[in-house]
């Protein structure tokens, strides 16, 4: 069976968004080398009351400055009392907690929590309060002026994508999506250095999730947060983290690394089993198209011979052909489509998938899978590139 | 039967009756719901005295009114002090387990949230564990305030009892027609008063409550 063009039926999305374009580059290259630690963990132990084994035993872990921290592992890891330790939710029953190079039980608790955000799967607005209201929590109690909260207000309905006339609404009266907005916009109220995310999109629906996890980065790029993120979900701790902390029962920490090592280089068998069978694929999600050679593809220029366009389909075992004009992709052609022409004309059919250099090779695989075909075509905005095929793909699964 | 010239001839004594009686109500569902606020302040900083402070004041509202006047006499005498300490008492359970109930009942997802955001355990109970507990408070103090009413009649047995003063004189002169239209005019003015304190209890909780309201109409 032959090959057939490079559009997929339902296709991975045409138009990348600038923040997943961002995100695709570099693989490893994304750890920012910053020596600077925000939040830092030193042999941290907790043991709750009248349990036997230590829920986080002797955990230590440093967390840079600006960087999304993702802690994951399996229910009864820790991560979620790891996570509260920072901000004093939970008492550690021995170790330290630097958070900006302060010992976190050198002041309040209050104190210390005014300035880290917090945001939990359940939300926790406050029923009785507005929007607005909820919103301007941390301002007040910090003692900001009325006039400095009304704008912070605005300022964070807008950059968190709410509704200006959502402001005087309650929080029953909002979706769940729009309440963990809203739940996001009160953490970052008095513009805290430090964001804990306690399974933040665990009760929305996949699609909404997706929707917040790309918002969350968006948001990051502009802000440059310290965020420690708990989650389960393997899938959302390779998206959203700068580097990922794996964690075993006990708060036994596996492996702490990028995404891209951890699936390259699982430390051991627990975070590979951990990672799934389908590590590979999740290592595509991480490497952008521009990182690998692409191929010439199957491509005649206008005006060149019908002989010119078999004995290309020929060598490429396709039965199609692009038409490309220099850097200009004029379309895709059949075989019959030259049935009595004598040359290859200056139009064919439109490529309804576009990939781009930042592209990921998860979806240059998934173009091509969901097109039939073996290979797809990368552009620069207008401009052609060249084709990416499947050996080249699968190359880079084994590498 | 009712002697509607007796009536209209005293209404400035009814009239300073029944103020009486809203004081009486007033007086002691206001200190029961301070009383009742530091006790509840106790048994939810404090879980272990939360069955004690609900038995004694189980026990207290158990006691019948009659012998608790008839006990407090001796000591506080025909006041408006003895009637009371025998009205607080009645109200205290009441308020209490409402008080506790309403608290216990805010979602700890939200007390976390409280907590995280940097108020201060005193802070939280008043800015958002009281105020999400207010419908249920607000029923405990409606309870209260109906059966404060219906009680102050009995303090007219130690020289108070607002409209309740009323029906006992009428009960003294053995059902005569003033007598009996006496004993009418107090009961039907004191459940006027139980009905409308209700009333307009209910209606303050909706004011003070705009969030319960937009949340039905949302649901």
């Amino acid at each position: 069976m032959g090959s057939r063009p490079p559009y997929p039926r339902s296709f991975a999305p045409a138009v990348l968004s600038p923040l997943q374009s961002l995100r695709s580059l570099g693989g490893t290259g994304r750890l920012a080398r910053v020596s600077d630690v925000m939040i830092s963990l030193r042999h941290v132990s907790k043991t709750f009351p009248g349990g036997t084994a230590p829920a986080v035993g002797d955990l230590s872990l440093d967390v840079p400055r600006g960087e999304i921290v993702v802690l994951v592992g399996p229910s009864g890891c820790g991560k979620t009392t790891t996570l509260k330790m920072i901000n004093r939710l939970i008492e550690p029953t021995s170790g330290e907690i630097y958070v900006d190079g302060e010992l976190a039980t050198s002041v309040e608790a209050h104190l210390l929590r005014r300035k880290i955000g917090y945001v939990i799967q359940q939300i926790g607005l406050f029923p009785h309060r507005t929007i607005a209201e909820n919103i301007a929590t941390v301002p007040t109690l910090v003692g900001w002026d009325e006039q400095r909260i009304a704008e912070r207000v605005t300022e964070l309905i807008e950059l968190v994508g709410l509704e200006p006339e959502m402001a005087d609404r309650y929080p029953a009266e909002l979706s769940g999506g729009q309440q963990q907005r809203v739940g996001v916009a009160r953490a970052l109220a008095a513009d805290p250095p430090v964001l804990l995310m306690d399974e933040p999109f665990g009760a929305v629906d996949p699609i909404v999730r997706s929707k917040l996890q790309e918002e969350l980065l968006a948001l990051q790029d502009r802000l440059r947060k310290t965020i420690v993120f708990v989650t389960h979900d393997i899938d959302e701790a390779i998206r959203l983290g700068n580097r990922v902390a794996i964690l075993n029962v006990g708060g036994v920490l596996e492996q702490y690394a990028s995404p891209a090592e951890i699936l390259a280089e699982p430390a051991n068998d627990f975070v590979a089993e951990f990672l799934g069978s389908d590590r590979g694929l999740k290592r595509l999600s991480l490497i952008p198209i521009s990182t690998v050679d692409l191929d010439p593809g199957p491509v005649v220029a206008p005006g060149g011979t019908v002989e010119e366009a078999r004995r290309v389909m020929e060598r490429y075992g396709t039965d199609w052909f692009a038409v490309v004009d220099g850097d200009r992709m004029l379309g895709w052609l059949t075989e019959d489509d030259l049935r009595g022409a004598a040359t290859v004309p200056r139009s064919g059919r439109r490529f309804r998938a576009w990939l781009t250099r930042s592209s990921s090779l998860r979806e240059a695989l998934d173009a091509i899978v969901s097109g039939r075909t073996t290979m797809a075509a990368v552009f620069d905005g207008d401009r052609y590139l060249g084709m990416i095929d499947v050996d080249t793909i699968s190359r880079e699964i084994v590498r | 039967m009712i002697r509607w010239d007796w009536i209209g001839r005293n209404l400035d004594d009814i009239g300073a009756l029944t103020g009486e009686h809203l004081l009486l109500t007033g007086i002691a569902v206001a200190a029961g719901l301070v009383v009742s606020l530091g006790l509840s302040a106790i048994a939810l900083r404090f879980r272990k005295t939360y069955a004690p402070i609900t038995w004694v004041t189980g026990i207290l509202y158990t006691i019948p009114s009659l012998a608790l006047f008839a006990f407090l006499v001796p000591i506080t005498g025909l006041s408006i002090l003895t009637a009371e300490i025998g009205l607080v008492s009645y109200t205290l359970l009441i308020l209490i387990r409402n008080i506790v109930a309403g608290i216990d009942g805010v979602p700890p997802a939200i007390k976390e949230a409280a907590d995280a955001m940097g108020y201060t355990r005193r802070h939280r109970l008043w800015a958002v564990e009281i105020p999400l507990a207010l419908p249920v408070i607000v029923a405990g103090i409606r309870i209260a305030t109906v059966t404060t009413i219906g009680l102050v009649t009995v303090t007219s047995l130690i020289g108070q009892g607002g409209l309740g003063a009323l029906i006992l004189r009428g009960l003294g002169t053995f059902y005569s027609p003033i007598g009996t239209t006496q004993i009418i005019v107090g009961t039907v003015l004191s459940v006027i008063l139980a009905v409308a304190a209700d009333v307009s209890l209910a209606f303050a909780e909706r004011v003070l409550t705009p969030w319960a309201r937009r949340r039905e109409a949302a649901a």
